[in-house]
């Protein structure tokens, strides 16, 4: 059985001591009408990714407060090594520019009003130049599981994805959690069903009452639209694999935190505080969570998946484990970790965590997950509400 | 593979075909542990994935899988009958 204290991890060591698997140089635009200036610094100097998006703008309290928070993350995590932001004003541009900046790693902001896209691609991309010079020289050194941060969210879930895919992330999670790694999982409404096992989970009464809060007010979000979630959750995906209610898709789902207990509460995009599995209130939409687990500085991500979701993430490597075979046989290139032995009963669980293991081993030190080559980047913001 | 069955727990009321399985085959259930839990006769075809009925379970009744309630039964699913949505529901979210 492989221990994550023998695991040999190679990540990028940032200044605020984090560690990165990752070493990109990302362009981050404040807002939608900065995509077309970030995009053309991207297009300009290689070795730098733009973040495209829909929103930033009219956005209000604690929806602003959320985006804020996702593409300033996006500069925070570690799997980023300098960054360059450009939004339309000069204000918004520095609250972003500010929060990554505390985190000590280069970062630099531009505004387009009183220049133009082309004078401030030109200035931009002088800037994102010297910082693809400055992160293409960086090392990767040793760090241990006690500094590693990361996240799991499963999607297009089956029936084996709670047998097997998600008990294995679970096996593997109690082992990383023992080691003082920080985990991250959530999906707030796909638990309905099994909300009174995440709050056993939980180490604290409190803790588990922000959950509930959290869980309830979702609930009561549904009841106010005058409609059930009965057609989304399940998914058509979900039923076509042979999942049935949410109850039997929840209990599954909960599968990945194995016998953890929750030792914290986060809200949307919030780095975790404390060693061991957090829950953080999220969306079960696959891009979504990633991205918002992204923003929390996780640095690598277990995505387990029946029928096969091809979910990728910009700077956040997500590995794909499932133990469908038809998924396996079908879709073999979005697959990492082929899981269908537990169903032939050829391994058991903790030699499926070996495996798992093992492929989180190479994808922190540099192995490219199936999502990455595929190039699926998928930055998708969450919305809390209409913007004004 | 000589199981077609695979069951979260031997109590549970329902098992998941882990392959294609044939109306009128005798399918061996066993749990992730490898542990038997007897065989039984498949009533329908039940593709990979999909759920197979472990004893008979009449209308109304609670349906049991990880030794937990996930639904309630819209209508009899005699054992080794499919169990989806025709004869399973939710019992959190109203239609």
């Amino acid at each position: 059985m492989i221990k994550p204290q023998d695991l040999k991890l190679l990540g990028y060591r940032r200044p605020d001591g984090r560690f990165g698997a990752r070493n990109h140089v990302l362009i981050i635009p404040v807002d939608d009408i900065s995509n077309a200036a970030a995009e053309g610094v991207a297009r300009l100097i290689k070795g730098t990714m733009a973040l495209p998006h829909p929103y930033g703008r009219l956005q209000f309290g604690e929806d602003l407060e959320l985006t804020f928070r996702t593409l300033a993350g996006q500069g925070r995590n570690p799997n980023c090594a300098a960054a360059v932001v450009i939004g339309i004003e000069p204000n918004w541009t520095d609250r972003i520019v500010k929060e990554i900046a505390k985190t000590g790693k280069p970062v630099a902001g531009f505004s387009i009003e009183r220049a133009g896209d082309l004078k401030t691609i030109e200035a931009a991309a002088r800037k994102a130049k010297e910082f693809v010079h400055y992160a293409t020289e960086l090392q990767r050194e040793p760090f241990t599981v006690k500094d590693l941060v990361m996240s799991t969210k499963c999607g297009e879930s089956d029936t084996t994805s709670g047998l097997a895919a998600n008990p294995t992330v679970g096996r593997v999670f109690e082992r990383l959690a023992d080691a003082g790694a920080k985990l991250i999982f959530g999906e707030t409404t796909e638990v309905t069903g099994g909300e009174d096992i995440i709050m056993e989970k939980c180490v604290t009464p409190e803790i588990a009452a922000q959950f509930k809060a959290a869980f309830d007010d979702y609930q009561r979000l549904i009841e106010s639209q005058g409609v059930s979630l009965l057609g989304s959750q399940p998914t058509e995906g979900n039923i076509r694999g042979g999942l049935t209610t949410i109850e039997e898709k929840a209990l599954g789902n909960i599968q990945k935190a194995g016998r953890c207990k929750i030792v914290d509460f986060l809200k949307p995009a919030e780095e975790p505080r404390k060693p061991g599995l957090s829950f953080m209130d999220s969306s079960s939409a696959a891009a979504e969570m990633v991205t918002l687990c992204a923003a929390a500085g996780s640095i690598v991500h277990y995505f387990p998946t029946g029928q096969g979701n091809v979910i990728g993430n910009p700077i956040l490597p997500v590995i794909k484990l499932s133990a469908n075979p038809l998924t396996v046989a079908t879709m073999s290139e979005h697959i990492d970790v082929d899981l269908t032995g537990l169903l032939r009963i050829e391994i058991n669980l903790d030699q499926a965590a070996d495996l798992a293991l093992q492929m989180l081993e190479r994808t922190i030190n540099g192995r490219m997950t199936a999502a990455e080559t595929l190039r699926h980047d998928e930055f998708v913001l969450t919305k809390l509400y209409r913007s004004a | 593979m000589k199981h077609g069955i695979l069951m979260h727990e031997p109590n549970d009321d329902v098992g998941v075909a882990v392959r294609d399985l044939k109306a009128g085959e005798e399918v061996s259930a066993v749990t992730l542990e490898g542990q038997p839990v007897g065989t039984v006769k498949l009533v329908n075809d039940v593709p990979l994935g999909h759920k197979v009925a472990m004893r008979d379970i009449p209308a109304g009744k609670d349906v049991i899988k990880y030794n937990r309630v996930i639904g309630v039964a819209t209508q009899a699913a005699p054992r080794g009958s499919h169990v989806h949505t025709h004869n399973l529901k939710t019992k959190r979210w109203k239609a």
